[in-house]
């Protein structure tokens, strides 16, 4: 089952005027069902643009893209997905579990089936106790996994997280990203995950799509076979070999004559 | 509780260092008040001038005319008259600016072309307007419902009311941020759920502060509104008619004024205690 899958997409921005940009251009990748996907590049490199396309937030230029089978803006309407962003942004006057049930509310679900799966969500990131605090009165790291548990509250089969460690301490950082892997495990969502750091893709993905700038497009795909994640994981062999190769994937330039033959085809 | 009790002994402070300084004025300064240039920069101090704090006081005991009601009676129920119109102007300002504000944020057009006239409409001298309004009240009725005169002073109320409201609301509703905005995108939730889950709530804390002073201006712009107009029954009225007789009872004029303020406050307390009902719904415990 493929959960994503695009082919010749590419994003211009302000298109025939002056200040018309090439976001992204010619981009295939396909997401298999169950997969974690990392994009990492520089800044300006479109990982965010890429990600936002499929969400449907913004539309595309050029190519196709599809998620769960469907034309993107289909799967927006039909909630194929659930999303976070680098700030929460929770809705400070809606309780922590009130926050989780919004999109539950917004897709019809009854009273009662909302407090329930919104309170499920809670048991999974670990906030089930602070299911009636307001958002305001929790940590930057409890509210980022309110947003995830948010993200997750209609069961989508498609996680799509930009950045959302971002904003956060190295130790919390470190936490959440066990309890999403482990989060993923158990529901079996598909993961596209957007990130500047190295070690965290690595960590996190089955593979890791590097991205380079100017235009955006992606330059390498990297396939990280670390077996499941373990403290041990972060000091293994594998994984530092994992950075090697993302770092030198980032760094080296791809023959240029690919590059233009993209931006040719794009 | 102790918050309370300081803020109580605040107010009663206000009020006694208030009466202080009026009095304090009274005792030093010249009754013919000080002129420069022949312009007079500080006010008289006689006692047709400025009455006696305990004056003022004591002529809301007395009957307004020999052998009527206390003047406290004639002047709360003055109020309670012009209230109706303050409420009925403070309410129907509010819907409107309410409805501009939705349809300004909706449509960037019409905020570009609207907002100007907003702005515009708050420059009109109100007594200038005061008499059209009256005029056209004149010609109009409710259905089977003849005008009154109270609805025209409602009526400039309500414009006095509605733009602050306009203004704070549609600052309101824009600000939720880009990515609240977009995860509603995500969601699926076209412009109406938007608007009720998002920006409704977001806006609360701009509501209020606009509701305090669409609540000021609409009792400003009742009081002006029937004196202008010539409205009978208002505290509006009262001023007028006390200034009168201001020569012979110069306390007089004070007890209309005192209660028109009064009127004010008390509209105040009223969104304050809204405000206060619909805050301890969501009250953050921190």
């Amino acid at each position: 089952m493929t959960a994503v899958a695009l082919s010749g997409v590419g994003k211009v921005f302000n298109a025939g005027r002056a200040d018309q940009v090439v976001a992204l251009t010619g981009v295939d990748l396909t997401v298999e069902s169950g997969q974690f996907v990392s994009l990492i590049g520089p800044s300006g490199c479109g990982k965010s643009t890429l990600l936002r396309l499929v969400a449907d937030l913004i539309p595309l230029t050029t190519g196709t893209l599809t998620v769960a089978g469907k034309p993107a803006r289909k799967a927006r309407l039909d909630q194929e997905y659930g999303i976070a962003f680098q700030q929460a942004g929770l809705f400070e006057w809606r309780t922590v579990l009130r926050n989780v049930e919004l999109p539950l509310e917004l897709r019809g679900t009854g009273r009662r089936e909302r407090k329930r799966r919104a309170e499920e969500m809670l048991e999974l990131v670990g906030l089930a106790d602070f299911a009636a605090h307001y958002p305001a009165q929790l940590s930057g790291g409890m509210q980022q996994r309110v947003a995830i548990a948010r993200a997750l509250a209609v069961h989508p089969p498609l996680l799509l997280m930009d950045e959302p460690f971002g904003a956060l301490d190295e130790m919390t950082r470190e936490r959440l990203q066990d309890e999403l892997l482990r989060i993923c495990a158990q529901t079996g969502t598909s993961t596209i995950f957007v990130t500047h750091s190295i070690p965290e893709a690595v960590y996190l993905s089955d593979r890791v799509v590097v991205m380079s700038p100017r235009p955006g497009r992606i330059t390498d795909v990297i396939e990280i076979d670390l077996g499941p994640r373990s403290e041990a994981t972060r000091q293994s062999a594998g994984f530092f070999a994992g950075i090697t190769k993302v770092r030198r994937a980032l760094r080296g330039t791809p023959a240029p004559a690919s590059a233009s033959a993209e931006v040719a085809a794009g | 509780m102790r918050r309370r009790l300081r803020l109580v002994f605040g107010a009663v402070a206000a009020l006694l260092l208030g009466a202080a300084l009026w009095e304090g004025y009274k005792a030093v300064g010249s009754d013919d008040g000080a002129s420069l240039f022949g312009v007079r920069v500080l006010p008289r101090a006689d006692d047709s001038a400025m009455p006696h704090v305990l004056d003022i006081l004591r002529r809301f005991g007395e009957p307004e005319l020999a052998g009527g009601d206390p003047i406290w009676l004639v002047v709360l129920d003055a109020c309670l008259f012009t209230l109706r119109s303050v409420a009925v102007g403070f309410g129907v300002g509010a819907v409107i600016g309410l409805v501009l504000a939705v349809v300004m944020q909706r449509f960037r057009v019409v905020e570009r072309g609207l907002l100007p006239y907003v702005i515009l409409s708050q420059t009109v001298p109100l007594i200038a307007l005061a008499p059209v309004i009256a005029g056209w009240g004149g010609k109009l009725s409710l259905g089977s419902y003849p005008w009154q005169p109270w609805m025209s002073v409602a009526t400039i109320a309500a414009y006095l009311a509605f733009f602050p409201i306009a203004v704070g609301m549609l600052r309101g509703l824009h600000s939720p941020a880009a990515i609240a905005e977009e995860l509603m995108h995500s969601y699926a939730a076209g412009w109406w759920r938007t608007l009720v889950k998002l920006r409704l709530p977001a806006s609360t804390p701009y509501l209020f502060p606009a509701l305090r002073l669409a609540g000021a201006a609409a009792v400003v712009g009742a009081v002006v509104g029937e004196i202008s107009t010539g409205t009978r029954g208002g505290v509006g009225r009262l001023v007028i008619e006390y200034s009168r007789e201001a020569t012979g009872d110069p306390a007089k004029v004070y007890t209309a004024m005192i209660g028109a303020a009064l009127l004010g406050l008390a509209v105040a307390a009223l969104v304050g205690a809204a405000e206060f009902l619909l805050n301890r719904r969501r009250r953050v415990l921190v």
